[in-house]
């Protein structure tokens, strides 16, 4: 029984450590500030989801896995706040995403460059369909 | 009621924070929760967009599958993230929602950030702006699998 | 052993983040580098405190956590409108 949980534990923390480690990078890789957010709301929910799954199974049922289990709250409640504030900021202090597709309406993906480089990108999602 | 049920909670979250069981220390938690209670009591916080308690029954079976959504959708960011190409197609687009109350606008426009891959950016009535990582992840809200899913749970089902 | 491995994780994700924070371009990717950095420290605080079999740690993420949302609102409120006073009436 023992064995079946560390195994448990050693699988959830190393799969919360992925998700962590492709958050990351995938910070590094995308082009602006929206699709960012993205690849750092995969840190905040799956991949502290899965570490701290991992912790309250090597810390069995204690007040530690109370503990445990209040930051994961945190984080799911407060995460969505954050996340929001930063896009609408970012909108209304004027960044313009990048958009392949806009369907606002009373918005169209111009024809400047940011839409020039949209448009690239999604040239490339038609020939190699993910 | 409402005060009580607020009382109880904290005072299990205070419970398990500090872990010391003496009777000073226990005393002294319960007058600061009937303290905290009466003072959000005195500043109209305790309704029910304060302490939500029709939703505690439903959220049983609306988170579970919550996460079973942000697993898919962070699985599909993931593929995104590592594919060489990153074939990504952002995508801005007006949702409607159809929740009555604000606790149940704001739970679905919470989830929407939740799930990695569609952020809400703006809310103005019933209309809540999204940004998707890919024009799949608009697709999936404009056909409001999830919308009718907060509608239930707001509904206390 | 497992959480050696974690922590390496974590570190490895918090210099890349970093660079985020440091290449930017814009203010808002720093503050949204600066969030997760907030959020890798509290997963960090988690795991070198089971490391170091000293869970009392906990404590000290979940303070890290209350303060980083705090934090990250009052940077983008102060780079909204200049000022964390902001008054309607003033115009800011």
């Amino acid at each position: 029984m023992d064995l079946v949980i560390e195994i448990a534990s050693w699988g959830l923390i190393l799969t919360g450590s992925f998700f962590i480690m492709v958050g990351a990078v995938g910070m590094n890789r995308m082009p602006d500030v929206f699709t960012r957010m993205h690849a750092a709301s995969v840190i905040d929910t799956t991949g502290a989801g899965f570490l701290i799954f991992g912790l309250i199974l090597q810390a069995g049922f204690t007040l530690v896995a109370a503990k445990l289990v209040f930051i994961l709250l945190l984080f799911f409640f407060t995460g969505p706040v954050v996340s929001h504030a930063l896009a609408q900021a970012a909108l209304t202090a004027g960044v313009e995403p990048i958009l392949a597709d806009d369907r606002r309406p009373g918005h169209q993906a111009t024809p400047d460059d940011t839409a020039g480089r949209a448009e690239g990108v999604a040239a490339e999602q038609g020939e190699q369909p993910a | 009621m409402r005060a009580l049920i607020l009382a109880i909670a904290m005072l299990g979250f205070w419970l398990a924070l500090s872990g010391h069981f003496t009777p000073f220390l226990l005393t002294l938690g319960v007058l600061c929760v009937i303290g905290v209670a009466a003072l959000a009591r005195r500043m109209g916080l305790i309704d029910a967009e304060g302490v939500p308690i029709e939703l505690l029954a439903p959220a049983v079976t609306y988170f579970p599958w919550l996460f079973f959504e942000i697993l898919k959708s962070a699985w599909a960011v993931t593929r995104i993230v590592l594919s060489p190409s990153l074939p990504i197609s952002p995508t801005m687009t007006v949702v409607r929602a159809s929740q009555r109350t604000s606790a149940g606008l704001s739970t679905y426009a919470n989830s929407i950030t939740l799930t990695p891959g569609t952020i809400t950016v703006g809310l103005r009535g019933d209309e809540l702006t999204v940004h998707a990582i890919v024009r799949e992840g608009a697709d999936d809200l404009e056909g409001g699998g999830m919308d009718a899913r907060v509608r239930r749970f707001e509904g206390g089902k | 052993m497992m959480f050696a491995a974690a922590t390496l994780a974590i570190l490895a994700a918090l210099a890349l983040v970093v660079s985020r924070a440091i290449l930017g371009p814009t203010v808002f990717d720093r503050a949204l580098a600066g969030n997760s950095v907030g959020t890798l420290a509290i997963l960090l605080l988690a795991v070198v405190g089971f490391l170091t079999g000293r869970p009392e740690w906990l404590d000290i993420a979940i303070t890290y956590g209350l303060l980083n949302l705090i934090g990250t609102l009052a940077v983008l409120k102060y780079f909204r409108y200049g000022d964390l006073a902001y008054d309607d009436e003033d115009g800011a």
